[in-house]
């Protein structure tokens, strides 16, 4: 039976990408500027979520919610931002983003996996202390001398109508991005250690009985997930924005964590979940650019977020979604 | 009994004296004096009746938010959507509140608190009826619906609430109409007064109500309560409706006593700190007034401890994160102060988003 669910599934799957293709094709005949402006928004505003996603996911597959990713956002956006103005080098800010998040990740684990606080106050802990620094220590005056990083054309690719300009032609952290979504795919599902991750998140007791550290390995899973969304800072302050303001993340390590449950804790289908909420984000901002529909932006606005609760509750009803078995529950070695 | 209260109150205590220190470091790294900046965030904070009342006002929606929190928390369920239930309550209080006009202010004034309260609590049990449903966890749809609020309270103080006189263009409602505003008496906000007085019904409704009794075992054992008999799913709805409608009190309590009206953006980041105010409160509704006052009163001092020393207002913000800190990980502190460990310190919400 389980068989059959999955091959409707992935006919519903194909049949819905096909119908995507088609409207695209139908709204770029009918106004070809307009919906390449959408569309390239529309990867624009994925990547910090798909980010987002990533890092949460490897958290959650090995039992370690983290609720924590807007703040690690925001201070890595900091860092980077800070760094790279400092130095110059908008690389160097993007290494000091990825440290910054790799701090973070380390302090988290470092309450929820060592001191065993609740694994939900802990990621509050970071939000609220990420807001709090980076207010205190921003300075007005900086500002990226060099610009931000811009887009890289991939040679005659970049050319190509539509997809040339929304898929070819984008900045470098928004490649190293889809290129890391492959990454960690293949690393949770086809490697040693996506299996004991895996593991560790469903039956520690059982993962720790035939010789894997749990304690440690969610140690190490945190720490490396906060260098996905320490990359995501640096992308937010250094490629999407060019400069850092209080608050910037905006809720988005919030809604990063809803693109991951939406996408089934996998890397694609996050991706997807992501391009479906830059999409709103894109239209949302088209639409207030020209007023085409007369309808308020604030209600395209609350789309994404209504469509979540609806997939929560809907995959809480159906239990399509399962959680890992051993989420949000520290590990004591028995 | 003044031993174990001892005990109680040592750890956050403890916090707030150790987040001060750490932040006296900070104040030294940015050029300035410690002892001026305490100063004058004590004086700007408590120094005479003006300062009293400003710290009045702050406190007052943190104990309502405060109280939100901690009360979902005695469910073992954690509400951060705050933020969503009181901008909800916001409005709909300002609107009830320069919607009406004519009616006496014994009518007037509560039906607009009725309405703030009411809007929260639909709010609220709109994630506690799903969670009891369907099995979405409640701190997902929560946050969810924090950005479906500030979405849907813009839209009204933008278009169909919009305060339309001379040339305002800041979407924001019209004022209230006298009979819907909260009086002060002296330096005292009556909302103050009310929100006070919510905290010891809450404590009473915790501590000797069944209705409280069956929250509190529900937090403690699901499964147990479940065994006992009490419906599991619908003490869950109702703990999540009760958080709203704290927190969409306060909403009201702002609009009707504060500020008048409903502006958007104005309240942001008031439903977080309710998250801070619980936690240092210990989830005890009772400690959630001194909480809300001490950090109301950092708060209300922070603009002369600027003025005075030179040391940026968000200073407040790192020493409440290092307080939540330092209270969220006890571990710390009992190391620091040598205690025995008490397993009941640790607030423990569990499992995942979905359904346990």
């Amino acid at each position: 039976m389980g068989q059959v669910v999955k091959l409707q599934q992935k006919r519903l799957l194909y049949m819905g990408l096909i119908a995507v293709l088609v409207l695209i094709w139908f709204f770029y005949r009918a106004n070809g500027p307009q919906t390449t402006a959408v569309l390239a928004g529309t990867v624009r505003a994925a990547t910090l979520l798909a980010l987002g996603a990533m890092c949460g996911m490897i958290g959650e597959r090995s039992g370690v919610v983290n609720i924590g990713i807007e703040g690690q956002f925001l201070l890595s956006a900091f860092a980077a931002f800070t760094i790279a103005s400092m130095t110059g080098s908008l690389f160097m800010g993007t290494i000091a983003g990825v440290g910054m998040g790799l701090l973070m990740g380390w302090v988290l684990a470092g309450m929820a996996v060592g001191l065993k606080v609740d694994q939900i106050i802990a990621g509050t802990v970071l939000n609220i202390s990420a807001l709090g620094l980076t207010s205190f220590f921003y300075d007005r005056s900086r500002s990226l001398g060099m610009g931000k990083y811009t887009n890289i054309d991939l040679g005659p690719l970049a050319d190509l109508p539509l997809v040339g300009t929304v898929l070819f032609s984008r900045p470098p952290l928004t490649y190293l991005t889809m290129a890391l979504l492959v990454v960690v795919h293949i690393a949770l599902f086809r490697s040693v250690w996506g299996m004991r991750t895996r593991a560790i998140g469903e039956h520690p007791g059982a993962a720790d009985t035939v010789g894997i550290d749990v304690i440690k390995l969610r140690y190490f899973n945190v720490t490396i997930a906060g260098g996905l969304a320490g990359l995501g800072g640096a992308y937010l302050a250094l490629e999407a924005v060019g400069t850092f303001s209080r608050a910037m993340s905006g809720g988005r390590g919030f809604l990063a964590l809803a693109v991951m449950i939406f996408g089934r804790r996998t890397p694609f289908g996050a991706y997807a979940a992501a391009l479906f909420f830059g999409f709103t984000t894109a239209l949302q901002n088209q639409f207030q650019l020209n007023s085409t529909f007369d309808i308020p932006p604030q209600f395209v606005g609350m789309l994404p977020f209504v469509v979540t609760i609806v997939v929560v509750a809907l995959s809480g009803l159906i239990g399509s979604m399962r959680d890992p078995a051993a989420l949000g529950q520290t590990y004591e070695k028995g | 009994m003044s031993r174990s209260l001892l005990r109680t109150i040592s750890i956050p205590v403890a916090a707030v004296v150790i987040g001060l220190l750490i932040g006296a470091v900070l104040i030294v790294t940015q050029d300035a004096s410690p002892a001026t900046a305490y100063k004058a965030l004590l004086i700007g904070g408590a120094g005479d009746s003006d300062a009293i009342l400003r710290t009045l006002q702050k406190a007052t929606p943190l104990i309502f938010g405060g109280l939100a929190v901690a009360f979902a928390f005695k469910a073992g369920m954690f509400n951060i959507g705050g933020q969503g239930q009181l901008l909800v309550g916001a409005v709909f209080a300002a609107g009830v509140g320069f919607g009406i006009d004519g009616l006496p202010m014994v009518v007037h004034l509560p039906a607009a608190l009725l309405a703030g309260a009411i809007a929260g609590a639909i709010w609220g049990g709109i994630a506690g009826g799903l969670k009891a449903t369907t099995g979405a966890h409640e701190v997902i749809v929560t946050i969810m619906l924090n950005f479906v609020a500030g979405n849907l309270t813009d839209w009204l103080a933008a278009n169909p609430w919009k305060d339309n006189s001379g040339s305002n263009i800041v979407a924001r409602t019209p004022l209230v109409e006298d009979s819907a505003v909260i009086p002060t008496l002296g330096a005292v906000p009556v909302g103050f007064l009310l929100a006070v007085v919510t905290a010891a019904i809450c404590w009473m409704v915790l501590e000797r109500t069944t209705f409280g009794f069956e929250v509190k075992s529900v937090g403690h054992n699901r499964h147990a309560a479940d065994y006992a008999g009490i419906r599991v799913g619908s003490i869950m709805a109702m703990t999540m409706a009760v958080s709203g409608l704290l927190a969409g009190l306060g909403g009201a309590v702002e609009s009707l006593g504060v500020d008048g009206r409903f502006e958007a953006g104005v309240n942001v980041g008031l439903g977080f700190e309710g998250i801070t105010i619980a936690l240092l409160a210990r989830a005890n509704p009772l400690g959630v007034v001194p909480a809300a006052l001490l950090v109301g009163l950092m708060e209300a001092g922070a603009a002369r401890m600027q003025f005075k020393s030179g040391v940026a207002p968000e200073l407040i913000d790192v020493i409440q994160a290092l307080i939540l800190f330092l209270v969220a990980a006890p571990i710390i502190l009992r190391w620091i102060l040598r205690m025995r460990h008490d397993s009941s310190e640790q607030v423990q919400l569990g499992a995942g988003w979905g359904k346990s």
